[in-house]
């Protein structure tokens, strides 16, 4: 047998050196670094995406803000407002209201952001120069998307009417515009901010919890006698959701409490349904956090994945900037976040008293995600160690 | 004490594990080969072999934890490929590294597991437990702070807990010290009296021989197998104890010079003296006849043990694989 410990061998300088040892760690660093594929990915993609994504996906002058005109005349000044609206590019009438109540109820369940009536003998009252008003309905819960566009809405109205010869050119404005912003009519900005971070607070503290989850359980050792055990992949994801569902239900509670009392917002709608479809909100994140889990190889790539998705959350779902304002494309990754929805309802019910029957939709939308993220994680759960 | 396991078995009565040409490849590599075995009801089955040999990977097999490329068996009747959910809920599982929650208790671990097999009463089974494995005064102690005896001792007791009517133990005994080791052999002893059968991995020859049979495997192969008597006798090894009279500096002389001699398949010391065997007796003798009439060499004909039968079976296994 050889000797373990050559006679001769290589010799050691009596100290390493300190830039010999730095270099020793970060040689090895790199290494580590290159193995870790993910990681790797990650610090490339990370900065790329979301740099194309969101500088593109971001502007804060909103555009094509969804309006509802409500017609009580027939006439060819109403169809004047209607198109100029249109030309504008601030606004896009995606809805004609033939009722007040009918109006309301778009304004209330979110899907129209303006409302522009246009009452009866309008047209008559602009000839005889009786400045008739014109009433404009805006939803005010975005101080930021609702005030730009309002600002342009007299001036617009105004060049229409006189490119199509209905008012006289000269003189004072021939008609009045009577703005009501509504559920927020003094545009604070915390009504609309206090809202949304229960639910951008919500989605990362939750995120968090089960993302470490399943990977933790891996790096500590205890899956392989998990893994061992007759339990299924449902019975361990539901045992390890439901205790965060307890958890984020406090915190929202926390949170809601906060918002009512110190920063003096309302809550007009049913505290019932803000419960049920807060605890659906953070079951659906849980659950998604919950994929990352049962995808990642370690605890830091389920950190990492985690992050990526609050990125577009923070930016894409209408909490930083006006959701109307995005293009097309960001809409349609903002609608594949749970943050959308939630903001949607959690606004809705605080400050517009919206109903369950307003917000189906996006309570839909928020179950369909957390049972897609839930059907992912099951199938994607290694049942063994191959 | 514990319920006798005693749910209807649907297998040929005394048969718990019957697998054949079992092969299991990571990327490309077989790490077990063409594995197939029998163990009885009841019996305490060895399975030895160096590291990285494949033990772990056919135990994890067995219990449904990896799923074999090629290959069929049944354990507890139960074909380890499509039933593995019902293997799971008859057989106890003890993994090399401690794998119980760090962060909970004695008694919270226990528990867990008494919950999950669906006993009637998890807590009173957990107490029971805790009782029989003597560690009562130490329930509520974190299992991360336990020492390593106290360790295994929890998880030997955890994996028996549901009363499963066949025990996987791999290197359960690792890192433990000798009394640990021979109470814990003792316990398996006492459930295997019951009717339990177990199947443990282990690097001890001691603890080999405390196994009613062994099973070496090498490479992924399963080498031999049997009562360790017929393990000995198989190998046709032929033996000589060397002692020294005067000092052990000769011993040292020797064993260089004998080693890769023709006809000497391994020379080892042991303690005061040196293990000197080869296959072939006739070989032995000649390459040794030099040294046999030397006065300062005691030279005894020997039973090879457990040891030396498996050294040498590992060279020949490791010459069949180059």
């Amino acid at each position: 047998m050889s000797p373990i410990i050559p006679t001769g061998g290589p010799r050691r300088r009596r100290d390493g050196g300190f830039w010999r040892k730095t270099w020793a760690m970060l040689v090895k660093e790199f290494i580590q670094l290159r193995r870790d594929r993910v990681s790797f990915v990650m610090i490339i993609m990370i900065p790329l995406m979301q740099l194309l994504l969101f500088g593109y996906a971001i502007n804060t002058t909103p555009r094509n803000l969804p309006t509802a005109v409500l017609l009580q005349e027939r006439s060819d000044v109403g169809r004047s407002i209607l198109a100029a609206l249109n030309n504008t590019g601030y606004f896009k009438v995606t809805a004609l209201p033939s009722t007040e109540e009918e109006l309301d109820r778009l304004l209330a369940s979110g899907k129209i952001l303006f409302g522009v009536e246009i009452p009866a003998n309008f047209e008559r009252s602009l000839r005889r120069g009786e400045r008739p008003a014109m009433l404009v309905v805006a939803d005010a819960t975005d101080p930021v998307a609702s005030s730009s566009a309002l600002g342009t809405l007299n001036r617009v109205v105004q060049t229409a009417l006189a490119h199509d010869h209905a008012i006289p050119d000269a003189g004072g404005p021939a008609f009045e515009i009577r703005t009501h912003a509504r559920y927020n009519p003094a545009g604070k900005t915390e009504l609309n901010i206090v809202p949304g971070l229960v639910g951008t607070i919500l989605t990362m503290t939750m995120l968090i919890f089960t993302a470490l989850s399943v990977t933790r359980e891996i790096e500590r050792g205890t899956m392989e006698s998990l893994l061992a055990m007759p339990i299924t992949p449902i019975e361990i994801m539901l045992g390890k959701i439901f205790p965060y569902v307890v958890v984020g239900f406090v915190q929202a509670s926390m949170i809601i409490c906060i918002g009512i009392f110190l920063f003096n917002v309302p809550v007009l709608g049913s505290l019932l349904v803000l419960a049920a479809l807060s605890t659906l909100f953070i079951a659906a994140n849980l659950s998604i956090g919950y994929t990352f889990s049962t995808v990642a190889q370690n605890q830091l790539q389920a950190m990492q994945m985690s992050l990526m998705f609050f990125l577009p959350n923070i930016l894409l779902s209408g909490f930083m900037f006006p959701f109307a304002g995005m293009p097309v494309w960001a809409q349609w990754i903002g609608e594949m976040l749970p943050l959308t929805h939630y903001l949607r309802i959690v606004r809705s019910i605080m400050l517009k008293g919206a109903s369950v029957s307003d917000l189906h939709y996006d309570a839909a939308a928020l179950a369909g995600l957390m049972l897609v993220a839930m059907t992912i994680a099951v199938t994607r759960f290694r049942r063994t160690l191959d | 004490m514990r319920k006798a396991a005693a749910a209807p078995a649907k297998f040929a009565d005394d048969v718990v594990i019957d697998v054949q040409h079992l092969t299991k490849k990571f990327g490309g590599r077989a790490v077990v080969r063409d594995l197939s075995m029998q163990v009885k009801r009841g019996t305490i089955y060895g399975f030895l072999g160096p590291n990285g040999s494949g033990k772990t990977t056919t135990i994890r097999m067995l219990c449904g934890l990896l799923t074999p490329d090629e290959g069929t068996g049944t354990c507890l009747g139960y074909d380890i490929r499509t039933e593995t959910d019902k293997i799971k809920n008859h057989v106890g599982y003890m993994t090399q590294r401690f794998s119980l929650y760090q962060d909970l208790s004695v008694r919270e671990n226990l528990e867990f597991i008494g919950r999950i097999y669906g006993l009637d009463r998890p807590k009173a089974a957990a107490r029971a437990a805790i009782k029989r494995l003597g560690l009562t005064g130490r329930e509520e102690q974190i299992a991360g702070e336990l020492s390593g005896g106290w360790k295994q001792r929890l998880a030997l007791g955890a994996c028996t807990l549901p009363s499963p009517q066949l025990l996987l133990l791999d290197e359960p005994t690792a890192g433990v010290d000798p009394k640990a080791r021979r109470e814990f052999w003792n316990e398996i002893h006492a459930l295997a009296a019951e009717g339990l059968t177990v199947l443990v991995s282990t690097h001890y020859m001691d603890e080999a021989e405390r196994c009613h049979e062994i099973a070496y495997i090498a490479y992924g192969e399963l080498l031999v197998r049997g009562t360790v008597e017929q393990v000995i006798d198989a190998s046709h090894l032929t033996t000589y104890v060397v002692g020294a009279r005067h000092g052990n500096g000769a011993l040292n002389t020797l064993q260089q010079e004998l080693t890769g001699r023709p006809g000497i398949g391994m020379v080892a010391p042991f303690g005061a003296s040196l293990h000197v065997s080869g296959r072939d007796a006739a070989a032995l003798e000649a390459a040794i006849a030099p040294y046999r009439g030397r006065d300062d060499l005691d030279w005894k004909r020997s039973e090879p043990s457990l040891e030396d039968v498996f050294i040498d079976l590992m060279s020949k296994a490791q010459d069949n694989f180059k």
